[in-house]
């Protein structure tokens, strides 16, 4: 995999936001490759910057420093026609499946804009056949009934996976799933992801799968990666196993013993990871060395405070963690001087 | 719990809503005892009617809502019997709080951004005939202790100074400042993050263990069910369908809903999973299907399903549900058991 060409390769991408006059840094240095047909999942808390990362990959925001490479091509510079094309392949289904679809169109409309835009289709009858190919490809059956409603007439998770389907419906290469599926009911939920799945597996598309719920990201992204990311730095990245069965990073032990389990049993024996402080640090005063070390129980003081740890191997899988402890063989232990209750 | 005294009582309560499009069912015949010092959760997708129940109990419903059916009886410290229905608007302004309290979603909404946290604390103890206050902001501060706040802090700050995180904290502590008996939590975890939720789960354990209120705890995510609850109701279009301790409804499910749930919800602990959801969508609570309200949807569904509507039976101890292929349901789930239990002893070896 690592020999392949990446589809997508952001290069010590940095963003930030203004608000007023202060600078928010809402993304430091990422550096993440998304390989064709692999599924990459962003795990962690509202405000790490997963959305922010997930825009940028398609090219809704611009970095404000660093590099994003498109089949190992910057992106910016390009002429029209490149531009055109990239921004075909590149495709992202938002959170909100009742504020990303226009309410005064019809589905057939929604789904033959983008068609018409990147001149997929000829003619008009064309259109109406790849429309309800399309539909069919998503499960909205038959597509007869589905084209001429107008989006409030559908649930909740229809619309959502019209949203899919107008994301597929241009040919990407990669479509980024921003939390696609947390507005989404329980039952619907593994169903949308199953066509998800369905669709990667046929066409090869690589999936982004930007999500909070680790259970989620773990079912969906069994066989692919998954980054962890805390403050807007990735803090671990990995393939699924290995990060949910042996995590690494503090971080991402705390998440992993933090998150409660649909089995009664197994979560109330369930040891938490002690944090030193339940406080999310803000984004405007990030923490200097290592940001998760207020609240690291394992932090090392004069280490940990000093220096941004960067992500660096941790063994022979492609398991790489920022953590300074870890990667410089200190090792982890809860120093009970350092441990504030 | 089946020794213990009962709390609140609800018999056979129904509410509906009325809509352009019609009469609107969104809780029917729903019955359950909570017990002193119980935690009863209620599971179910959006538009199930957990909210609109609890809701009902508070007599907080809108003015298009009508209780149609029921009783709600309540049974106060000196084990006097309340009929919450019968209250009228001053011994419901007593009722409310001091001896049923709720803590709702969305605690970015439900402080008041204008005023310090202190002064809605006065507020509400001041509404509640509690003057003195010294006695109250010594309650309070106590209260932010036990929910792991930093009190003098909070106590004098506005919501906007509080990360989520804190805010909800604010409500429960606010929730339980008149030391009521039964607490409605809606979905107190739900916009949190996974740390944050667990940290509330925590304080909410040993608050329950250190004060013994009951609880009602609304939630559509089972695991955070799982974490805290004695019982478990789940419901659909606006019925109990199943009920029981929580231990049998997670690994005994009778129910084909209970059951589909239990099947589309991961779990980190567990290796590889083959997950399955629900097909269909929850119906539409104008008009209802006939007979079972999950037989569409429902892969056990046989004939009569589709024309008469199951009643709840009792199962085992504690544990009643309305399905006619209840058995069924039970040897599937368990089959589905064994295979993911071998699964994990896979990946342990």
């Amino acid at each position: 995999m690592t020999t392949q060409q990446p589809l997508i390769e952001l290069r010590h991408v940095h963003r930030h936001f203004k608000k007023g006059r202060t600078d928010i840094p809402v993304l430091q240095d990422i550096s993440l490759a998304v390989h064709p047909g692999e599924i990459l999942c962003l795990v962690g808390e509202s405000g790490c910057g997963k959305t922010t990362t997930g825009k940028i990959m398609v090219g809704l925001l611009a970095e404000s420093s660093g590099e994003v490479l498109y089949e190992g091509q910057p992106i910016h510079g390009r002429g029209r026609k490149e531009k055109s094309e990239y921004r075909r392949s590149l495709q992202i289904v938002h959170q909100d499946p009742f504020a990303s679809l226009n309410p005064s169109h019809t589905i057939g409309q929604i789904l033959g804009y983008p068609l018409k835009r990147h001149h997929l289709v000829s003619n008009r009858a064309e259109l109406r056949r790849r429309i309800w190919e399309i539909l069919t490809l998503v499960d909205l059956t038959p597509p007869g009934d589905i084209v001429n409603k107008y989006p409030h007439q559908l649930s909740g998770g229809q619309r959502q996976r019209v949203s899919i389907a107008r994301a597929l419906s241009v040919n990407p290469r990669l479509i980024v799933a921003d939390e696609a599926v947390s507005m989404v009911d329980v039952s619907i939920r593994i169903s949308l992801l199953k066509t998800l799945q369905n669709l990667r597996d046929r066409f090869g598309i690589a999936v982004v799968f930007i999500t909070h719920d680790l259970a989620l990201a773990k079912y969906f992204a069994w066989e692919g990666r998954v980054a962890v990311m805390y403050l807007g730095r990735v803090v671990e990245i990995g393939s699924t196993p290995e990060i949910i069965g042996s995590p690494s990073h503090p971080y991402t032990k705390a998440l992993i013993s933090a998150i409660p389990e649909a089995d009664p049993i197994v979560t109330r024996r369930k040891e938490t990871l002690p944090l030193r402080s339940d406080d999310i640090p803000s984004l405007i005063n990030i923490p200097a060395g290592c940001a998760f070390h207020p609240r690291c129980p394992f932090f090392v003081p004069g280490v940990c405070d000093q220096e941004v740890p960067a992500l660096e191997p941790l063994n022979g899988y492609g398991q790489e963690v920022a953590c300074i402890p870890l990667t410089q063989g200190m090792g982890l232990s809860i120093r009970e001087s350092t441990a504030a209750s | 719990m089946a020794g213990k005294e009962v709390v609140l009582s609800v018999q056979d309560l129904s509410i509906t809503y009325l809509t352009r499009r019609g009469r609107l069912q969104a809780v029917s015949h729903v019955s359950f005892d909570l017990h002193r010092g119980e935690t009863l959760a209620l599971i179910g997708e959006s538009g199930c009617g957990k909210s609109t129940l609890n809701f009902g109990l508070m007599r907080l419903l809108p003015k298009n809502a009508n209780t149609d059916t029921g009783k709600i009886v309540y049974t106060d410290r000196a084990g006097q019997k309340i009929d919450v229905l019968a209250l009228n608007t001053r011994s419901l302004r007593k009722f409310r709080w001091s001896e049923c309290a709720m803590v709702f979603q969305g605690a970015q909404n439900s402080l008041n951004p204008v005023i310090h946290v202190r002064d809605m604390i006065y507020d509400t103890a001041n509404a509640h005939g509690l003057n003195n206050r010294g006695e109250v902001r010594e309650r309070a501060l106590e209260l932010f202790r036990k929910v792991r706040l930093d009190p003098e802090r909070v106590f004098n700050s506005y919501p906007h100074e509080l990360s989520g995180g804190m805010r909800q904290r604010v409500l429960i502590a606010l929730g339980l400042l008149l030391n009521p008996q039964v607490v409605i939590f809606d979905e107190p975890t739900t916009a949190l993050d996974i740390l944050t939720q667990r940290s509330i789960l925590n304080v909410l354990r040993d608050l329950k263990e250190e004060l013994g209120f009951s609880s009602i705890f609304i939630s559509h995510d089972l695991a955070v069910a799982a974490e805290i609850a004695d019982t478990v109701a789940t419901m659909y279009a606006g019925e109990i369908v199943e009920m029981g301790p929580v231990n049998d409804i997670f690994y005994e499910p009778r129910h084909a809903y209970t059951l589909g749930l239990m099947e589309a919800s991961p779990r980190l602990s567990v290796g590889r999973e083959e997950l399955d959801g629900i097909p269909g969508s929850p119906p539409d609570l104008v008009e209802l299907p006939t007979g079972c309200k999950f037989h569409i949807r429902c892969p056990f569904a046989i004939e009569t399903c589709k024309t008469t509507p199951p009643q709840l039976e009792q199962a085992s101890i504690g544990h009643i549900v309305a399905c006619y292929k209840s058995s069924e349901v039970l040897e599937k789930g368990k089959e589905l058991r064994s295979v993911s239990s071998t699964a994990r002893v896979a990946r342990l070896s």
